[in-house]
Order: structure tokens, then C-alpha cells, then sequence
């Protein structure tokens, strides 16, 4: 076959068009602002606007790490997170069985756009920044960050953050605790990142870090189970003044925020969220407070 | 001696199809450009898109970090380059070398390219990284640096010593003959005659293997080096945005298309070279 001037372009053309028809957009999305306030009466399960009609689809990541969850199995009701979750549930009409749980990785969660759940429930900060991309619910737990060292490190009797200034520490990617070292330690080694507080954890134990900084929950968890030798040397507020809260992540605009931050709210005022901290989180209270 | 006037009717059709073939090129490379850029640009989701991956300030302001971050890339590949090119030469001659009093080394080498190149590098990384140091063994590198070079040569290597290795067989039984039949050792005719041949030809697919080495730099993020890929990951996950991953990747990419350019060149060479083609 010759290869001709105009056949060519014919191709040429055929080929746009079949791209045009392959990149047709899968949906559109307007940007509403989420109504700030909502009566909890008026959101009921058969008119909340679902992800599956009836059923309310709650994600968050894998592996669901101790405290938050229990065993990696968040519908079992166990840790504070999957707890919390069954309780805004509960409120919002849904009764045990008509909650499903679905994984999300944290990349899929903060994409823009629709997400395949409800809510996220998984220790995500509320930073106004991260609120262009997505929806927060109001906080269910303000955390604070502790730092974590092994026994007999010459760490382990740090009495103030600026003790740390030459430690080499590290901390979980997507965390207030890596903020928290740039914005308030200023170490003068640069901190190093790992993809999830296990890993992090393996570092410590392997000395290439000379501690790690986490939520006091997580941090608490980590010395009691899965670090041999690992110790508390204190805790810190994230920002000065400023309490770390979590948040319920929404799609942004999702029509939904308003229903969850009332339930949210209510389990604040009815002392749920006090009790479930209490019985899921509250092992950590002698830990000593860092300047 | 003046050309006849068919050769002046040769060259002016030449000059004619020339210029038609360079003006089609050019119309079919504006109108699939514009298709694409009309496609993409009107699509609803393209705002967000655009405010998500292409956004101009969080480009601006996420560029210091990423790239005072890849200058370890760069001396992370630079460095595992080298040692890749040793460990795959020497596998390479191992395992092409006919003493039979080799055979256990043999074998070992064997073993080694099966392993190292079946295993996900991910998975050697991890096991470097965070294994070998676990083991508490003296005189072990513990800098994440070294550990990450030698997770990578591991890996590499392997790839790199078949690639040697396709080479050196593919080079004529009559080079070796006549390199003994010279008086060579079999030692001298590998170093002076086979091996220079065999990287020659095998330039194009090493290269390839480089520039995948480049990007699995980025590899070593899990191990808790802050490379690039890692540094766009922070910002990124601070503060939702993904615009920070395609500034890692215009560096990724300006690293690599120089090298890219560089096979090119020398496939064309070799081209001319061996089979006497003007291209």
C-alpha cells in the first residue's frame, strides 16, 4: 500500500476521533458549599444521598492499625475509630448491619472528585489546605504527638523539645508528626519519611533513626506491642495553642458533611466520643509533657 | 561535467516529494495536537484536573524541595551505575566461561541472576534496607545511602549480566578462532576482541536498563530516603494536592531523555557501522 498525503490525514483523523470518544468525561460535579449546620432529624437514611441506597458505606485504609481499629478488621466494632464510626452510624439511622466497610488507600482518598464510600474515618487531620480537595466532618479527637525512643537511647531522658535538635528522627508520610518535626524540633538532620508507622517503627528498632514521632495513641500502641525496648519520652501539642484534630473525610461539596458533622456533634454532647476515648485510647495518661 | 536533464528532473522531484512529506508531517502534528488539547481542555473535569495536577503556584512553590531532594537521585544512580556495570561484566564472564573447575561459582552465578531478577526490586529494596541491618552484623554499611546502592546493584546487576551475557554469545565463534588462533590466551581474546564487541552491540538495551535505574531511584522512599518522588509525596500528602508528583517527573524525565537521546545516537551508529547503512 502506498502510503499517500491523503491517506494519511484520513488516519490521522480516524485516530482523533476514536480519541475523542475514548476521553468522553465519566461524570461532572459541581463545587457546593457544604451547609455549615444541619438538624440531625432531618438526615434519615432513606434520604441521605448514599453511595448505595440503604447501606452506609464507610472506607479507610489497609492494613487499620491498632489503636484506631482492632485486628484489621474494622466492622468488628473494636478500637476507637471503628467504634466511632458504628456510633455516627447510630446516630444517623443506620443500624449495625446496614454499615459496610470498604478499603480506600490514602491516595485514592484525597483525589478529587466522587469516592466509591460515605465517609473515611482513618486519623486524618483537619488542615484548612487539605480542605480545598476534600470535605472534613467537625473533629471527633484532638491528638497529641509524642515522641517515641528505645530504652537506654541517649534520648530516652529528653525533657524538652529542643533536647531533640540533633536526633534523627522519623515519622509517617501525610502525618501532623512530620509537620510537627519541621515546624517545632527543627532538627538539624533532615527527618526521614517512611510510608506507614510500622515501618517507621522497623527504623527505630534497627537504630537508623533515634526516634520516631507519632500520635500519643499510636505511639502508645507502638511501645506496648510492637517496638521491643521502645519508650514514651513525652508528648507535644502539634501547634502551639492549636490542638491536631481528626476529621470524617467527605468528597469536597458532598452533600452528606452536614448530616456527619451533626452526628459528630451530637455523640460530643451526649459524652459518647469522652467514653469510647476512655475505653479504646485512655492508656496513655502518665506520659510527661515536652516544652 | 554538467548532470543530464533527467538527473535535474530526478532532483526536482525529490526537493517536491520532500516538501510535501514535511508538510503533511506538519499538518497532521497540529491538527492531532489541537484535537488533543480541544479534547482535554473542554472536558467538564478538566478544571479540576488542572487545579489538582497542573497547578501553576503549587508547582512554584513545591520546585526548591523536590528538586534540592533529586540531587540524591542523581548521586543514588550515578553511583549504582557503576557498581551495575561491574557486578553484571563479571557475572556475565562467569557464566560464560567454559572451565569446569569454575562450576560451583557458576552455578552460584546462576542462582543469583535467577533470583535477583524474578524478585520485585520493591521487595529487595525492603529486605536491604530493613533486613540486613536487623541482622546486627558488624562491619554491615547501616547509612540508608550505601544500603539503598546495594539493594539496587543487587537487582540490576542481574538484569545487566544477561544483557552482557546475550552479547558476548552473540559475537561470531570465528572471533574467538581467530583471536586463539593469534596466540591469544582465552583470557586476552575476551578482554581484546569478544568483550569490546559485545558491549558495542549490547550499548542500545544497557542503556534502557539505566534509565529504568534512574526511576527506580525512587525506590528507596520506603526505606525512609528522601528522595524526589518521596519529597513531592510529603507536600503532597500535607496538603492534598498532586501537582507536586509532576514536578518529580520533569525531573525524572529531563534526567532521562538525555540518556535516551544518547542510545538513540549510538543504535544508528552501530547501525552504520556494522552494516555499512547511511541513515
Amino acid at each position: 500500500m502506498k502510503f499517500t498525503p491523503y491517506r494519511g490525514l484520513t488516519a490521522i483523523a480516524a485516530a482523533a476521533l476514536v480519541l475523542t470518544s475514548a476521553c468522553a468525561p465519566a461524570d461532572s460535579e459541581g463545587d457546593a458549599k457544604p451547609k455549615s449546620a444541619s438538624a440531625l432529624a432531618d438526615c434519615k437514611p432513606a434520604t441521605l444521598p448514599l453511595v448505595k441506597p440503604g447501606t452506609l458505606t464507610i472506607a479507610t485504609d489497609d492494613p487499620a492499625y491498632d489503636p484506631w481499629f482492632s485486628d484489621n478488621d474494622p466492622s468488628n466494632g473494636k478500637g476507637f475509630e471503628s467504634a466511632v464510626a458504628y456510633a455516627v452510624a447510630d446516630k444517623l439511622g443506620f443500624a449495625n448491619g446496614k454499615v459496610t466497610w470498604v478499603k480506600a488507600g490514602f491516595n485514592q482518598v484525597i483525589q478529587p472528585g466522587k469516592k466509591p464510600f460515605d465517609f473515611d474515618i482513618n486519623q486524618f487531620s483537619i488542615l484548612p489546605k487539605r480542605a480545598k480537595a476534600v470535605d472534613f466532618s467537625t473533629p471527633y479527637y484532638s491528638a497529641a504527638q509524642a515522641i517515641i525512643t528505645l530504652k537506654g537511647s541517649k534520648y530516652a531522658g529528653a525533657t524538652s523539645l529542643a533536647d531533640l535538635k540533633d536526633a534523627k528522627l522519623g515519622a509517617q508520610i501525610a502525618t501532623t508528626s512530620l509537620d510537627a518535626i519541621s515546624n517545632q524540633i527543627k532538627p538539624t538532620a533532615k527527618p526521614l519519611v517512611y510510608d506507614d508507622t510500622s515501618k517507621a517503627a522497623q527504623a527505630l528498632q534497627n537504630k537508623q533513626v533515634d526516634a520516631i514521632v507519632a500520635d500519643l495513641p499510636t505511639a502508645y500502641y507502638l511501645t506496648s506491642a510492637e517496638i521491643d525496648g521502645g519508650t514514651i519520652v513525652g508528648q507535644f501539642q502539634p501547634t502551639k495553642g492549636k490542638q491536631d484534630t481528626f476529621g470524617l473525610l467527605l468528597s469536597k461539596g458532598s452533600k452528606l458533611t452536614p448530616c456527619v458533622s451533626a452526628a459528630v456533634d451530637a455523640l460530643g454532647k451526649d459524652g459518647t466520643l469522652d467514653r469510647l476515648e476512655k475505653k479504646w485510647l485512655n492508656q496513655a495518661t502518665d506520659v510527661p509533657e515536652l516544652k | 561535467m554538467t548532470p543530464s536533464e533527467r538527473q535535474f528532473e530526478r532532483d526536482r522531484y525529490r526537493r517536491r516529494r520532500t516538501l510535501t512529506r514535511g508538510a503533511v508531517a506538519a499538518v497532521s502534528t497540529l491538527v492531532v495536537i489541537g484535537l488533543l488539547v480541544y479534547v482535554v481542555g473542554s472536558s467538564p473535569g478538566w478544571d479540576r484536573v488542572h487545579r489538582t495536577y497542573f497547578w501553576w503556584p503549587d508547582a512554584k512553590s513545591a520546585f526548591p524541595e523536590v528538586a534540592r531532594s533529586f540531587w540524591l537521585n542523581i548521586r543514588l544512580f550515578m553511583v549504582v551505575e557503576v557498581f551495575v556495570l561491574v557486578v553484571g561484566v563479571v557475572v556475565a564472564i562467569i557464566r560464560v566461561v567454559p572451565a569446569p573447575a569454575l562450576a560451583p561459582i557458576k552455578l552460584l552465578a546462576v542462582l543469583y541472576a535467577d533470583v535477583f531478577r524474578g524478585t520485585p526490586t520493591l521487595l529487595i529494596v525492603l529486605l536491604v534496607g530493613f533486613g540486613v541491618p536487623a541482622l546486627n552484623l558488624t562491619g554491615m554499611p547501616t547509612s540508608l545511602f550505601w544500603l539503598g546502592v546495594v539493594a539496587l546493584t543487587l537487582s540490576y546487576g542481574a538484569y545487566v549480566a544477561e544483557v552482557i551475557r546475550a552479547g558476548i554469545l552473540s559475537i561470531h565463534p570465528t572471533q574467538w578462532a581467530s583471536g586463539r588462533a593469534l596466540g591469544m590466551t582465552y583470557g586476552q581474546t575476551m578482554r581484546h576482541v569478544v568483550l569490546p564487541q559485545a558491549l558495542r552491540r549490547v550499548a542500545p538495551p544497557l542503556l534502557n536498563d539505566f534509565v529504568s535505574l534512574q526511576k527506580d531511584t525512587a525506590l528507596l522512599s520506603t526505606i525512609g530516603l528522601v528522595e524526589s518522588l518521596r519529597a513531592a509525596q510529603v507536600i503532597s500528602g500535607k496538603d492534598f494536592i498532586f501537582t507536586p508528583y509532576v514536578v518529580a517527573a520533569a525531573f525524572f524525565i529531563a534526567a532521562t531523555v538525555p540518556l535516551a537521546r544518547f542510545t538513540d545516537y549510538l543504535t544508528v551508529r552501530s547501525l552504520r557501522r556494522e552494516n555499512g547503512l547511511i541513515t
